[in-house]
C-alpha cells in the first residue's frame, strides 16, 4: 500500500518492543465480538493510483464544465478567472499540510497570511476588524445574527427578502433551536428593494436587520437609511456580501453604517467546486470584537522583540471557554482564505477596480441585449454583475431547455424558491469577466428560442 | 544509533550571543518577509485584463484558437463604459469614492511573498506532526489532482442536475462507503467541519425527541471531551453536565447509569477517547443510554484508530461525525477547510438535514432539497449550509477510500495503533504515562509532565521539540491529565521517523527531569522565539494600520 511506510519486518520488530505478540493484542479493549475479522465487506481492496484516477476522471466527465460552455450562473457562487499562481501557492506543502497555528514559532507563514487576510477583508468591507474566516457565507450570516443577539441582548432579527434563500433557510434552521425570532419575506420582481419595509419593521425589540448587498436579484440599494433606522432603535445592521468583487466598484457596507459585514469569499481566488469548500468572511467594529466568533490572528513580539503573529482572544473560543464560547466553530477555511488573500494581493486595488469594472460593463451589455428580446423584462434598474430577467415563460424549464443548446443560462428563481408562483418566471443572470461576446450571443439566441 | 543518516550529530544549541548578526535580518535560507501592506502599492497589479473582444472565449480557445496577447485596458475607457450614459447609473449612485487601501504585487513579488511565508511553517510534508486528536497524516497528491479535474472544480452548485450527475455520483459513492465503514443507516453529507457535524448530530437528536413530544434539557459530556462538544450542546439549547471518568481514563459506567434519567437528551462520547483509549463498555453505555430514552452521540475525531476494524454502528451509536480532514486525509490547510459528514442510526436518519443526494432506480442522481422534502424526507430538521457541502473534500476523501480499499483501511487503523504503542512503550520510562499500566493505547499515546523538575512544564518540552525539527504534540489537552502531552503519530510515519522522534523526546525529557533551565529559552532555531501571547490579547492588533505620515517619512 503506497501510503503506508511500515514493512512487515518493521511491524514485527515494533511489536517486540511493545511486548505484544500480535496486532490484535493492541485492540484488546475492543470486545472481540465487535472486531471485524477481515477486511470490511463491500468495499473493494486497495487500488492503484492509475485505477483510482481513471474512476474519478470518468465521474468528472459526466459533468458539464462551466468553462466549456457559455456560462451565466451566480446566486452566491461566481465564476472568475483565477490566476495560475494562486493555485500554486495553496499547493505549497507548507500551507497545504500544516495545521491550525497553535505553535506560533513554526507557523508564522499561516499566521502572517491570516493577519494580512483579516486586514484585506476589513478594508474591503469598510470595517475595523475581520476574523480569519468562517465555513462559508451562509454560516457566517447565522453567526452574525447570533453575535448581534449577544451584543444587543435582543432576539428579533429582520431579514431582507433580498437575502439568498439558502442563507435564510440556514438561519431559520438555527433559530428554531435558539431563542431568535426571524422576520423573513419573499422577494418581489421589482426594481426597488424592500428597504422601506425593513425600516418600517424596526422596533425596540429588534436586534438586527440583515440586508444582502448586492441582493439575490442583483439589486443594489443604499444601506445608509437602514443603518440609521436600526441604530436609532438600538439595533445593528448586518450586511451580507456574496459577490465581494462588487466592492471594487461600489461603496462598502461599512462606509454606509453596517455594524457587522459577512460574506462569501469564493469569488476571489476559490473555484466553483460545486458549492464547497468556500470561505466565509466576517468583519465588524473593533468594540464588538470580543463577541466575534472564529479565529483571530494578532500582532505581537517574540522574546527578542521581533514582530510576530499569534492566535489571540481565544478566550472567546470553544477550546478555552467550552459551553460558554461565542461559537462552536473550530476548523475554519484557512486554505481558501489563503487563495482569497493571494488573489486579492495579485489584483491589488487597481486590479480589483479593473476587474469590477470589466464585470459591470459586460453585465450592462448583456442586460441590454437580453432585455431587448420580446417579452423579456429586465427587473433591475441597479446591478453590479448580476441581474434578474422576468421571462414570459416559466424560467426553470427554460434553463433546462437551454442546457440542450449547450448554454448554462442562469439560475431560475423556481430552483431557489420552488412553488412560489410570483417568482417562477424569474431568471438570474450573472455576467463576469469570463463571459465573451460570443457567450452573450449564444445566451441571447438560446433565450430567444426558449421564450417563444 | 545514528540520529540522522546525513551524518549530523547533536550538539547543544548555539549560544545566541555567539550568533553572527546579518544586515538584513535574514539567515541564509531563513528569510524575513514584510507584510503585503509594507511592500505593495495600490497601483501595482499582477493581473492583466483583456479588453472585451469578439469571438475570444475560454472555450473558444480550448477549440484551438490562438491566444491574443492581452493589453491593459486603459482605466479611463472602462470608466467611460460605466459612465452614466452607459451604465454607471445602474450602480444606484453608490460608486466607490474613497480608496480601499488594498496593496497589489506583481506576480513574481506575490509568488515570492507567499513562498517565503510558507517556509516559516512546519508541515506534514516536512516531518512528523504528532498532534493528538488531529490525525496529521500524509495528504496523497492524487487526491489534490482529482479535486482539480475541471468536471469537479469548475462546476456550479446550482447547475441543472442533469449537468452534474458525476458530481452527485461522487457524493453518493462517498456516502455509501462511509455507511459501509461505519455500519450506520444514513449520512448527512453537508456539514462543513467536525464541530458543524456535531451540531448536525445534536439537532437530529433534538428533532427526534421533539417529534415524540419529549423535551429534554441535559446533554452529558465527559470532561476529557473536545471543547467543541460542550459548545455545540450549549448552542443546541442543552445544559451541559459532566460524565465522571474512572481511574483507568474511561467513562464510569455506574456513575453514568446513576445520572441517566428522563431529563437527559444525549450523551456525547469520544471513542476512542481523547486519552487515546477505547471505551470497552461502549455497547453497555449505549444500551443504558437507549434504555433511558436518550441518544448516543459519538465524536468521530478519533475514527482513524478503528476504521475498517470496528463499525460504530455495532457499538450502538446514534450519530457520529467523521472528520474527512482527519481519517480520510483531506488536507488541514493551516486550519481548514474541513468536512464533517454525520452518520446516523435508523432512529435519527429521518431527521437529517437537507439537502442530500439520492440515487434512483434508473441510475440517476438527484439532490433532495426543500422542494421534495415533504415527499421524500419530511422529518428533516432544516438546512445547515448554502449549497450541498464540501465537494472539494468529497472528491479527495473518495479517492483516499478507493486507494486504500478495505484491506488498506484496516491496515491504516492497525499501523496507526502500532505506531502509537511503539511511542508509548519507548517513552514511558522517561515520561509519565498515566494510563500506560492499564494496557495498550489506541492511535495516540498520552503522557504527563509529572517528574519534570525546576518549574519546567509540558510547554518547555514542546518548544524544545521545535528546535529538534518536530512539531510538538497536543499540549495540555485533555484537561483530565496534568500537563498532558497527547502524541498521535499516524500510520504514515516510518519506523525511522518514529525512532528519531523518540530519541529527541527522550533527550529533552531527561533534561526536563534534571531541571535544565535552558529549556525555558526554547525554541532558539525557529523563525521566531516564544511569542508574547499576553500582549497580543491585552492590546489586540488585528489588522494592519498605515503608519502615521511622520513615521512613514522616517
Amino acid at each position: 500500500m503506497r501510503y503506508l511506510p511500515l514493512s512487515d519486518a518493521d511491524r514485527s520488530e515494533m511489536l517486540g518492543v511493545i511486548g505484544a505478540s500480535s496486532i490484535d493484542e493492541l485492540f484488546r479493549d475492543v470486545p472481540e465480538a465487535l472486531r471485524l475479522t477481515g477486511p470490511i465487506a463491500g468495499l473493494p481492496l486497495h487500488a492503484s493510483e492509475m485505477a483510482v484516477e481513471r474512476h474519478m476522471t470518468a465521474l468528472s466527465r459526466k459533468n458539464m464544465v462551466a468553462g466549456d460552455v457559455p456560462f451565466f450562473l451566480g446566486c452566491g457562487a461566481y465564476k472568475h478567472h483565477i490566476p495560475a499562481s494562486v493555485d500554486h501557492i495553496i499547493q505549497r506543502g507548507e500551507f497545504l499540510t500544516s495545521y491550525t497555528p497553535y505553535q506560533p514559532e513554526i507557523a508564522q507563514g499561516t499566521l502572517q497570511m491570516m493577519f494580512e487576510f483579516q486586514s484585506q477583508v476589513a478594508r474591503l468591507f469598510g470595517c475595523e476588524v475581520a476574523n480569519a474566516s468562517m465555513y462559508d457565507g451562509s454560516t457566517a450570516m447565522w453567526e452574525a445574527i447570533s453575535m448581534a443577539h449577544r451584543i444587543t441582548r435582543k432576539n428579533k432579527t429582520i431579514i431582507s427578502s433580498g437575502v439568498h434563500p439558502h442563507y435564510v433557510r440556514v438561519a431559520e434552521t438555527m433559530a428554531k433551536f435558539t431563542e431568535d425570532a426571524l422576520a423573513t419575506a419573499l422577494p418581489e420582481l421589482t426594481a426597488a428593494t424592500d428597504a422601506e419595509r425593513l425600516i418600517a419593521g424596526i422596533d425596540g425589540e429588534t436586534s438586527a436587520v440583515v440586508v444582502q448587498y448586492p441582493d439575490i436579484l442583483g439589486r443594489i440599494a443604499d444601506l445608509t437609511p437602514i443603518a440609521e433606522a436600526a441604530h436609532a432603535a438600538g439595533a445593528l445592521l448586518i450586511a451580507v456580501v456574496t459577490e465581494p468583487v462588487a466592492l471594487g466598484l461600489i461603496k462598502s457596507p461599512g462606509e454606509m453604517g453596517a455594524d457587522i459585514v459577512v460574506g462569501e469569499g469564493q469569488s476571489i481566488g476559490v473555484g466553483l467546486q460545486f458549492g464547497g469548500p468556500y470561505v466565509g468572511l466576517f468583519a465588524c467594529r473593533e468594540k464588538h470584537v470580543r463577541q466575534m466568533p472564529g479565529r483571530l490572528a494578532g500582532e505581537t513580539v517574540d522574546a527578542e522583540g521581533k514582530r510576530g503573529f499569534v492566535l489571540t482572544l481565544s478566550t472567546r473560543e470553544q477550546h478555552i471557554r467550552r459551553e460558554k464560547a461565542t461559537s462552536n466553530i473550530c476548523t475554519s477555511s484557512v486554505l481558501c482564505a489563503l487563495a482569497f488573500t493571494a488573489h486579492l494581493t495579485l489584483l491589488g486595488e487597481r486590479g480589483l477596480r479593473q476587474l469590477a469594472e470589466l464585470n459591470h460593463v459586460r453585465a450592462c451589455e448583456a442586460a441590454d441585449r437580453l432585455a431587448a428580446i420580446p417579452g423579456v423584462r429586465l427587473v433591475n434598474d441597479s446591478f453590479f454583475n448580476e441581474f434578474t430577467l422576468d421571462l414570459p415563460v416559466e424560467a426553470r424549464p427554460a434553463v433546462h431547455a437551454m442546457v440542450g443548446k449547450g448554454v448554462l443560462g442562469g439560475v431560475s428563481l423556481g430552483r431557489l424558491y420552488p412553488g412560489v408562483d410570483k417568482l417562477r418566471n424569474g431568471l438570474v443572470i450573472a455576467v463576469t469577466e469570463t463571459v465573451t461576446d460570443d457567450d452573450i450571443a449564444a445566451l441571447e439566441a438560446a433565450l430567444k428560442e426558449v421564450v417563444q | 544509533m545514528t540520529v540522522n543518516p546525513s551524518g549530523w550529530r547533536p550538539t547543544t544549541p548555539a549560544n545566541e550571543q555567539g550568533e553572527a548578526q546579518t544586515v538584513t535580518g535574514n539567515r541564509a535560507l531563513m528569510l524575513e518577509e514584510p507584510l503585503i501592506f509594507e511592500i505593495g502599492t495600490t497601483e501595482q497589479t499582477g493581473v492583466d485584463f483583456d479588453p472585451p473582444r469578439n469571438g475570444e472565449g475560454d472555450h473558444a480557445q480550448h477549440g484551438g484558437g490562438g491566444v491574443v496577447p492581452g493589453s491593459d485596458p486603459p482605466p479611463s475607457a472602462l470608466r467611460a463604459a460605466t459612465s452614466p450614459s452607459r451604465g454607471g447609473a445602474r450602480l444606484a449612485g453608490l460608486e466607490r469614492s474613497r480608496p480601499i487601501g488594498l496593496p497589489g504585487l506583481s506576480e513574481p513579488e506575490m509568488v515570492r511573498h507567499y513562498t517565503r511565508l510558507s517556509r516559516q511553517n512546519y508541515a506534514i510534508d516536512l516531518g512528523l506532526f504528532p498532534l493528538g486528536s488531529c490525525t496529521m497524516k500524509h495528504n496523497p497528491r492524487l487526491n489534490e489532482k482529482v479535486a482539480r479535474l475541471p468536471g469537479f472544480a469548475d462546476v456550479h452548485p446550482l447547475q441543472p442536475q442533469e449537468t452534474v450527475q458525476g458530481a452527485l455520483q461522487v457524493v453518493n459513492e462517498l456516502a455509501f462507503w462511509l455507511l459501509d465503514l461505519t455500519g450506520m443507516y444514513g449520512v448527512a453529507m453537508s456539514p462543513k467541519a467536525g464541530a458543524h457535524g456535531e451540531l448536525c448530530g445534536l439537532l437530529c437528536i433534538r428533532a427526534a425527541l421533539e417529534a415524540r413530544g419529549d423535551k429534554r434539557a441535559v446533554v452529558l459530556v465527559p470532561e476529557s471531551a473536545h471543547g467543541t462538544n460542550p459548545a455545540t450542546a450549549a448552542f443546541a439549547g442543552y445544559r451541559v453536565e459532566n460524565i465522571p471518568a474512572n481511574a483507568a481514563g474511561r467513562v464510569d459506567l455506574a456513575a453514568l447509569k446513576d445520572r441517566l434519567g428522563p431529563d437527559v437528551a444525549a450523551v456525547m462520547i469520544t471513542n476512542p477517547n481523547t486519552c487515546g483509549l477505547f471505551e470497552p463498555e461502549m455497547k453497555a453505555i449505549s444500551d443504558a443510554v437507549h434504555a433511558a430514552g436518550a441518544f448516543v452521540y459519538c465524536d468521530g475525531a478519533n475514527f482513524n484508530a478503528i476504521v475498517g476494524k470496528v463499525r460504530p454502528g455495532d457499538l450502538g451509536i446514534d450519530a457520529m461525525h467523521i472528520n474527512l480532514h482527519k481519517t480520510f486525509s483531506t488536507p488541514h490547510g493551516g486550519g481548514g477547510p474541513g468536512s464533517g459528514p454525520v452518520v446516523l442510526s435508523e432512529a435519527l436518519a429521518p431527521y437529517g438535514p437537507l439537502p442530500f443526494v439520492a440515487k434512483y432506480s434508473d441510475g440517476s442522481y438527484k439532490i433532495v432539497e426543500e422542494e421534495q422534502a415533504a415527499d421524500e424526507h419530511p422529518g428533516a430538521f432544516g438546512r445547515m449550509v448554502a449549497f450541498h457541502g464540501q465537494m472539494g473534500m468529497f472528491t479527495r476523501a473518495l479517492a483516499y477510500i478507493l486507494s486504500h480499499g478495505a484491506d488498506g483501511l484496516k491496515q491504516v487503523a492497525e499501523d496507526s495503533v502500532l505506531n502509537a504503542n511503539y511511542i508509548l512503550r519507548s517513552l514511558e520510562d522517561v515520561l509519565d504515562a498515566p494510563f500506560g499500566k492499564s494496557g495498550p493505547c489506541m492511535h495516540e499515546a498520552i503522557f504527563s509532565d509529572k517528574g519534570f523538575a525546576g518549574g519546567l512544564s509540558t510547554i518547555d518540552l514542546a518548544k524544545a521539540l521545535i528546535d529538534e525539527g518536530f512539531h510538538p504534540m497536543t499540549m495540555y489537552f485533555p484537561l483530565v491529565v496534568h500537563g498532558a502531552m497527547l502524541v498521535e503519530p499516524t500510520e504514515t510515519e516510518s519506523k525511522a521517523s518514529l525512532d528519531q522522534f523518540i530519541l529527541a523526546v527522550r533527550a529533552i525529557a531527561e533534561r526536563a527531569r534534571a531541571g535544565d533551565q535552558d529549556l525555558k529559552a526554547a525554541p532558539v532555531h525557529a523563525p521566531r522565539r516564544r511569542l508574547d501571547e499576553t500582549l497580543a490579547a491585552r492590546k489586540p492588533v488585528l489588522a494592519y494600520r498605515d503608519p502615521a505620515p511622520a513615521e512613514a517619512a522616517e
